[in-house]
């Protein structure tokens, strides 16, 4: 227990662990200024203003569409009987509303978005944990100190998760209250019954799933490369060669379901239960013509992300045990 | 008096693609309780590798080692607690300063917490525990690291180095506290270059070349081991000197003859001398026995002595005496 509180006091006093904590922080305060102020409330007035702004809008299409009419029914021979004919349906009020934060509707951006900056922030905050630790010598000291190498890495990866943890709790209660009052502010909170307040609080769960996963590859790769250079390395080779590179090479080969091959799709489909890829390289089935499709679960993503974590955390455990410190 | 430290037929092995590396060599080393032990020997020789596989840090290939009467490093959990070691130069987390670098410590360590600036005031650094260890000197790093060391209250102390980077008047500090320390009880084992050090401090030593032993014991007993019994005799005269050489040659004698001097060795007794010198008419105005102090002991045994217009290369030993010998790379 002493070796845990001291990795969780060495973490939380680590000057980049705050600034970088700090720096998310503004970034999620700046965008949610900019959802407060690029929405707004519909009032009574603005939707009045706007169904009075659809009904000129359709009373001039009526008008011109007749004129059309005239105009082709004048030509002899031609066909007019396709021609558009505008319906109240094609002139909706909400489509002349400045736009406003549909808590229901547009809430799952937000976790999504949220979990993805506090992924990144976790995969840095433990990469350089380890890694900082392993360049200073400071690894070494504490060994020397706590010569079981194995309990000293898991209660280091014990205490980087438990602080994720806290932190991304307390974040994601920020945030969902945040965007609660700007729903109430600048949108509404309609449609917001006790299994849609479930469905967000399991999907933050799941980001929550997703921080402590890229916590844990960011310790495990630094630790395995002994340096948080070696971690940030990856993680840009993944992105610029894996991601870009790959889906280019798969794009040209015509390959089918490229998005399967994409960590971004996985991630979409581990936050939002499930993606639908679409084969655009096949010929289309069926009486509407439509493309084959596959879907990528949660579960499937799980699994994948299991898989990613025993990899790397396995093999930073067996390289510490096997290899010499010096 | 018991053995709190014992290393028998020490083996390390380095593997690369340049071939096969033997660290350590079947090394052995034995320290008693309660003394400071020097433990010396010239660069790449394994001292630190010796320190790092003591302490857990690298895997032997083959061997025994034991703190403190416990088999390690399967017991090294259990004893970690009664030792107290730095090894080579002093790392630690630049921006903490010296006071959190301790603090944590201690509380990985199960240590109490007011025994960081017991240990800060020890090693001189209680004014500026609150800095940041990266605006610290090399000097004060190297307290930092004893003072680390020092925390747990050790009952065995393993400093590699411990002087480097201190000014004289922390060399002196660092010695008294050494002794200070053993007076207490605890035993001291210093890796260090510098031999005059060494020698005023150390009860015991052991010198490692090329992953072997080479010498230990008492220092005195080892210095006593290895002495030469040379001679310097100087001559009234020092036109006399060729013509003497060659008298005490016919006696036996090892000389070599220097511009003002000759080195004689090899009798038992020195009055042998001035009976061979005066039987041709020579007389001596000088007949010094040469002292033989820990440098020289350690030069002649690691082979590592300065040879005018020679370059010594690191691997390069008594054991190991040129190219890719036993002990150097390529093997």
């Amino acid at each position: 227990m002493s070796l845990y509180t001291a990795e969780t006091r060495r973490l939380t006093k680590r000057r980049f662990t705050r600034f970088f904590l700090i720096g998310v922080v503004l970034l999620l305060g700046a965008i949610a200024a900019g959802m407060f102020i690029s929405n707004q409330k519909n009032t009574p007035a603005v939707v009045a203003e706007a169904q009075a702004k659809a009904d000129r809008e359709y009373q001039q299409a009526v008008v011109q569409a007749e004129a059309e009419r005239k105009t082709c029914e004048s030509q002899p021979g031609s066909d007019c009987t396709q021609m558009w004919q505008p319906t109240r349906e094609d002139f909706q009020a909400e489509w002349y509303m400045p736009p406003t934060f549909n808590f229901r509707k547009n809430f799952g951006d937000m976790v999504t978005t949220l979990a993805a900056i506090l992924a990144m922030a976790a995969f840095v905050i433990g990469a350089s944990f380890v890694g900082a630790e392993w360049s200073s010598g400071g690894m070494m000291n504490l060994l020397l100190w706590r010569p079981q190498r194995l309990k000293v890495l898991n209660t280091k990866l014990a205490a980087l998760l438990a602080v994720l943890t806290a932190v991304t709790v307390a974040l994601s209660a920020l945030w969902t209250g945040l965007f609660v009052l700007i729903a109430n502010l600048r949108g509404t909170l309609d449609g917001m019954t006790s299994g849609a307040w479930q469905s967000y609080l399991i999907m933050e769960l799941r980001g929550l799933v997703i921080v402590l996963a890229a916590g844990a590859l960011g310790f495990g790769l630094a630790s395995i490369g002994r340096h948080t250079a070696v971690a940030m390395g990856v993680a840009i080779g993944v992105v610029v060669v894996l991601q870009a590179g790959l889906g280019t090479v798969l794009a040209m080969a015509q390959v089918k379901y490229i998005e399967m091959y994409l960590a971004p799709t996985w991630i979409a489909a581990w936050m939002n239960k499930s993606v639908e890829l679409v084969d655009y390289n096949a010929p289309c089935i069926g009486a509407n013509c439509e493309q084959p499709t596959m879907t990528l679960t949660w579960q499937m993503a799980g699994v994948g992300l299991v898989a990613a974590l025993v990899l790397v955390v396995g093999t930073a455990m067996w390289t510490l045990r096997k290899r010499d410190i010096t | 008096m018991s053995a709190v430290l014992e290393i028998q037929g020490l083996q390390k092995t380095y593997r690369s693609r340049k071939g096969v590396r033997k660290a350590l060599d079947g090394f052995d080393m034995v320290v008693e309780a309660g003394q400071v032990h020097g433990f010396l020997g010239p660069n790449g020789s394994g001292k630190t590798t010796t320190l790092r596989t003591l302490l857990g840090l690298i895997r032997p290939n083959g061997g025994r080692m034991a703190i403190l009467g416990r088999e390690v490093p399967q017991a090294l959990p259990e004893v970690a607690g009664s030792v107290g070691a730095i090894v080579e130069s002093p790392q630690f987390f630049g921006n903490f300063s010296a006071r959190d670098t301790l603090s944590l410590l201690a509380d990985a360590g199960g240590v109490q917490r007011r025994r960081v600036d017991e240990v800060l005031e020890l090693v001189g650094l209680r004014d500026r525990a609150g800095d940041r260890v990266k605006t610290y000197s090399l000097g004060m790093k190297q307290r930092l690291a004893v003072a680390s060391a020092l925390l747990k209250n050790p009952r065995l102390l393993i400093l590699d180095e411990p002087a480097n980077g201190l000014d004289p008047g922390g060399i002196r500090e660092m010695r008294t506290l050494m002794r200070n320390l053993a007076e207490s009880g605890m035993t001291v084992v210093l890796s260090s270059h510098i031999l005059g050090e060494i020698q005023l401090i150390c009860d015991s030593v052991t010198i490692i070349a090329a992953g072997r032993r080479v010498a230990a014991g008492g220092v005195a007993e080892v210095l006593a081991r290895h002495a030469s019994s040379s001679v310097r005799v100087r001559l009234e005269s020092a036109s006399d000197l060729t013509a003497s050489a060659g008298a005490l040659r016919d006696v036996g004698a090892q000389v070599v003859v220097d511009a003002d001097h000759l080195m004689v060795s090899g009798l038992a007794q020195p009055s042998a001398i001035t009976r061979t010198l005066a039987a041709r008419g020579v007389y001596v105005s000088e007949l010094s026995p040469v002292s033989v102090d820990l440098e020289s002991v350690f030069l002649e045994l690691t082979g590592t002595a300065p040879v005018e217009g020679e370059h010594r290369q690191v691997d390069q030993t008594v054991m190991a005496p040129t190219g890719p010998a036993q002990g150097g790379w390529g093997q």
